[in-house]
């Protein structure tokens, strides 16, 4: 279960690692698209954007359509949810350090003129 | 150009790489303090809500150690890190390796460290702090993501999730 949930997010996250399937990503949250139409705004030959098509496709980010002919392809929800979840519970992790350390520095900053503690000039 | 950045920013600049910045309204001499006097780090470097730091010991010069162990106040369950300083320029930077210690949650990914820079940048009185971590491989980074680090972290959140809506339903 865990390797295979580990196997997929390393899948989702070699995609996404490529700006132009991001933005390949980015049009087909607009609606489903066949090559031809994500080739041109691409500026990409067919081969190429096939290629990051099939990247996404092996990491179940999009999936082609009924269509025999246009085969569109759309976007899948699911392994993206899942790569930004794991972002945002690292991030708000980290947020939660870093509201701790600003009230820490805050408490440092109110304290050092005065003498609160006598942690510090010990010596002279 | 300076940029302050309020909320933790979490990017991924390459696939064996991990970035996380934040800016502090503080001078930079003592955010680099709280980074490195081992007393003050283990009041903010806590992880979620749940975990403390029993162990928090560093030598902060070039070839020193350290080593960070957290423990899940719930079910004592814990994990940790460990390295060597390999580089010190205070308030500046500070490279060190990461090694996962699996404790008893597990996880990680058996082979090198990781390797930690971490800059500490100044702009009128706002201090950015990057740390850039790269895990040698993308198979390690990914291993850290899926599992190791935030394993535990993950589990105390499932709890806490669990609690919360237990409180609410």
């Amino acid at each position: 279960m865990e390797t295979h949930a580990s196997t997929r997010l390393d899948a989702t996250f070699l995609a996404l690692a490529d700006p132009t399937r991001r933005a390949i990503l980015g049009r087909l949250a607009l609606g489903e698209a066949s090559v031809t139409e994500l080739a041109e705004p691409f500026d990409m030959s067919q081969p190429a954007i096939s290629k990051h098509l099939k990247v996404l496709e092996r990491a179940g980010l999009i999936t082609v359509g009924q269509d025999a002919q246009r085969r569109p392809r759309r976007i899948e929800g699911a392994p993206l949810a899942e790569a930004s979840a794991w972002l945002e519970r690292y991030r708000d992790i980290w947020e939660g350090n870093f509201k701790r350390l600003d009230r820490l520095l805050d408490e440092l900053q109110r304290a050092p003129s005065g003498r609160k503690r006598g942690r510090r000039r010990r010596q002279k | 150009m300076p940029m302050t950045i309020d909320k933790a920013q979490v990017t991924m600049p390459s696939e064996r790489e991990v970035r996380v910045a934040r800016s502090f309204k503080a001078p930079r001499a003592l955010v680099y303090k709280a980074y490195t006097d081992p007393q003050l780090v283990k009041r903010w470097l806590l992880g979620p809500p749940g975990w403390s730091m029993p162990i928090c010991e560093m030598d902060v010069r070039v070839g020193g150690s350290y080593r960070w162990r957290w423990r899940n106040d719930k079910d004592g369950s814990e994990f940790g890190f460990a390295g060597v300083f390999k580089e010190v320029q205070a308030p500046a930077k500070l490279v060190h390796t990461e090694g996962y210690d699996p404790g008893t949650v597990g996880g990680g990914y058996p082979g090198k460290d990781a390797l930690v820079t971490v800059t500490f940048s100044d702009d009128n009185g706002v201090t950015t702090v990057t740390s850039l971590i790269d895990f040698g491989s993308k198979e390690a980074r990914d291993a850290a993501v899926a599992t190791g680090m935030t394993d535990g972290m993950e589990q105390s959140y499932q709890l806490l999730d669990r609690l919360l809506s237990d409180q609410v339903g």
